[in-house]
């Protein structure tokens, strides 16, 4: 964070008129006096700390969307620290959370009419699994923060409630020994919470199931289009010459809105596969067939291929042809591999397998549908 | 409705003479992969793992082992060939966002 180290202007305030408590907090809560989603400070023996929102507010809502676009993504950062959520004391419990704000916003908006402490730990603006899938979210960054904070001089439960989720990062019996705080592992969604704290934190069975439906799956395609575009236009300008080069070499005249023009719809067909294998595979996962990802993408892809070659390319001569059923079921096999890393329930070592079995198919089927494709402007 | 991959797979053992009972891998497991029958963790449903390593990670006796890693394509890919991507280092953009907290 550039403009991490903005003073807090009611911090000082505070501690030019206090005579008595003004203890200094241990928190560099950089910029996040400014922000929208703080409400007030209130004095605790740790010294100020700030009070969150619990509703989130448009401006929260734009910063989730361009986030899911991957606009501004990597910097998408809460301060870490300690925060108030209504009117906590010491014995309120202890939530704890990752610094990217689509987590911590996810968070805080079920949290209203609650009086609690949350504990943002640095995760370098990763969410919480992939963050305790790579150690970001882990042991020693729980340790460091309860540490940096002070949080056995504020409450007296000496308890931690983590997101299941981090459980892949957090050693809960580590935590505790070197801590002295006891990890409970509350539910996966933050929706339950409320529920979980009321049951004495205590979690059901559903509360502890990733669930993956048709809207959890929607909003993680966009980030995945948006890292197609580079690669979409330089295969428009291979198009695009390949017209240009089977025009000049006839000998015709040379238009360029024609060119362009054919350049498109020479582009339609690859252009759905994109959108199958990042899009329609993604939205009809659990209705495909097959248990492999890269096999749902290459059923769909086929069913595309059919579709345009039946409905709309049916000029298209033999190698053409030919170039659709090899590249389009490749590209939308290969974007639906690619969505294991977004899938909540994919092993690594499945994927490995699928990998090392596919991806030299729809390497060769990919390089014969370009070569088919190539030659079909020259003859 | 629980989505399946793969058979046959995954790298998850269970070593039930070390089991303590303690039942912290029936909770963190986000598949419900195991079941505490009386004093004993067992594998319930083994290809249900997507291999996060959460319970080897959490079994103090440890009696659970499991080659724990990120099932992302990229990170198999960055691996296999030794690509420098934009995933998986520090500044990955891991699309799991917002699905849990």
């Amino acid at each position: 964070m550039s403009e991490g180290q903005t003073k807090l202007p009611m911090v000082d305030d505070h501690q030019a008129d206090s005579c008595c408590a003004g203890k200094q907090s241990a928190i560099d809560y950089g910029n996040a006096a400014e922000a929208g989603w703080v409400n007030g400070l209130i004095e605790t023996a740790i010294g100020p700390v700030y009070r969150i929102n619990t509703t989130l507010e448009s401006r929260d809502l734009l910063g989730s969307f361009k986030a899911r676009w991957g606009v501004g993504r990597m910097s998408y950062i809460v301060p870490p620290g300690l925060y108030a959520v209504g009117n906590p004391d010491q014995s309120s419990p202890v939530l704890v959370s990752a610094n990217y704000k689509l987590s911590f916003d996810s968070l805080r908006r079920e949290l209203s009419g609650l009086n609690l402490w949350v504990l943002v730990i640095d995760t370098k603006g990763i969410n919480v699994w992939c963050a305790a899938g790579k150690g970001t979210f882990g042991t020693e960054e729980v340790i460091r923060m309860v540490n940096v904070t002070r949080l056995h001089e504020l409450v007296l439960n000496k308890t931690l409630i983590m997101p299941q989720l981090s459980a892949p990062g957090v050693t809960a019996f580590e935590v505790r020994r070197r801590s002295g705080f006891k990890v409970i592992f509350g539910p996966v969604r933050a929706a339950d919470i409320p529920a979980f704290l009321k049951a004495g934190n205590r979690a059901d069975k559903a509360m502890r199931r990733t669930c993956f439906g048709l809207l959890d799956r929607l909003v993680l395609t966009p980030v995945e289009l948006t890292a197609l575009v580079k690669p979409l236009i330089y295969f428009t300008l291979f198009l695009f010459l390949l017209n240009l080069v089977s025009v000049l070499l006839v000998g015709d005249s040379f238009q360029p809105v024609f060119l362009i023009g054919q350049t498109f719809f020479d582009l339609a067909p690859f252009l759905g596969a994109v959108l199958v294998g990042a899009v329609f595979v993604p939205a009809l996962l659990p209705y495909l067939p097959g248990r492999a990802l890269s096999w749902k993408g290459l059923v769909l892809g086929l069913i595309w291929a059919f579709i345009y070659k039946g409905l709309l390319g049916s000029e298209a001569g033999l190698l053409e042809t030919a170039s659709y059923f090899l590249i389009i079921p490749a590209v939308a096999a290969f974007l639906s591999i690619n969505f294991t890393g977004s899938t909540t329930y994919t092993s690594l070592s499945g994927v490995v397998k699928e990998m090392k079995f596919t991806l030299p198919l729809i390497i060769a089927a990919a390089g014969l549908g370009l070569i088919a494709l190539t030659i079909s402007y020259f003859i | 409705m629980k989505f399946r991959y793969l058979k046959n797979v995954v790298t998850l053992e269970l070593d039930q003479n070390k089991c303590n009972g303690c039942g912290l891998c029936t909770e963190v497991c986000p598949q419900q992969v195991f079941t505490l029958n009386g004093k004993v963790s067992s594998i319930e449903d083994r290809d249900a793992c997507l291999e996060c390593g959460a319970c080897a990670r959490n079994c103090a006796p440890g009696a659970v082992s499991v080659r724990a890693g990120v099932g992302c394509a990229y990170a198999v890919l960055k691996d296999m060939y030794n690509i420098k991507s934009r995933c998986c280092d520090d500044d990955c953009g891991c699309s799991l966002d917002g699905i849990q907290y």
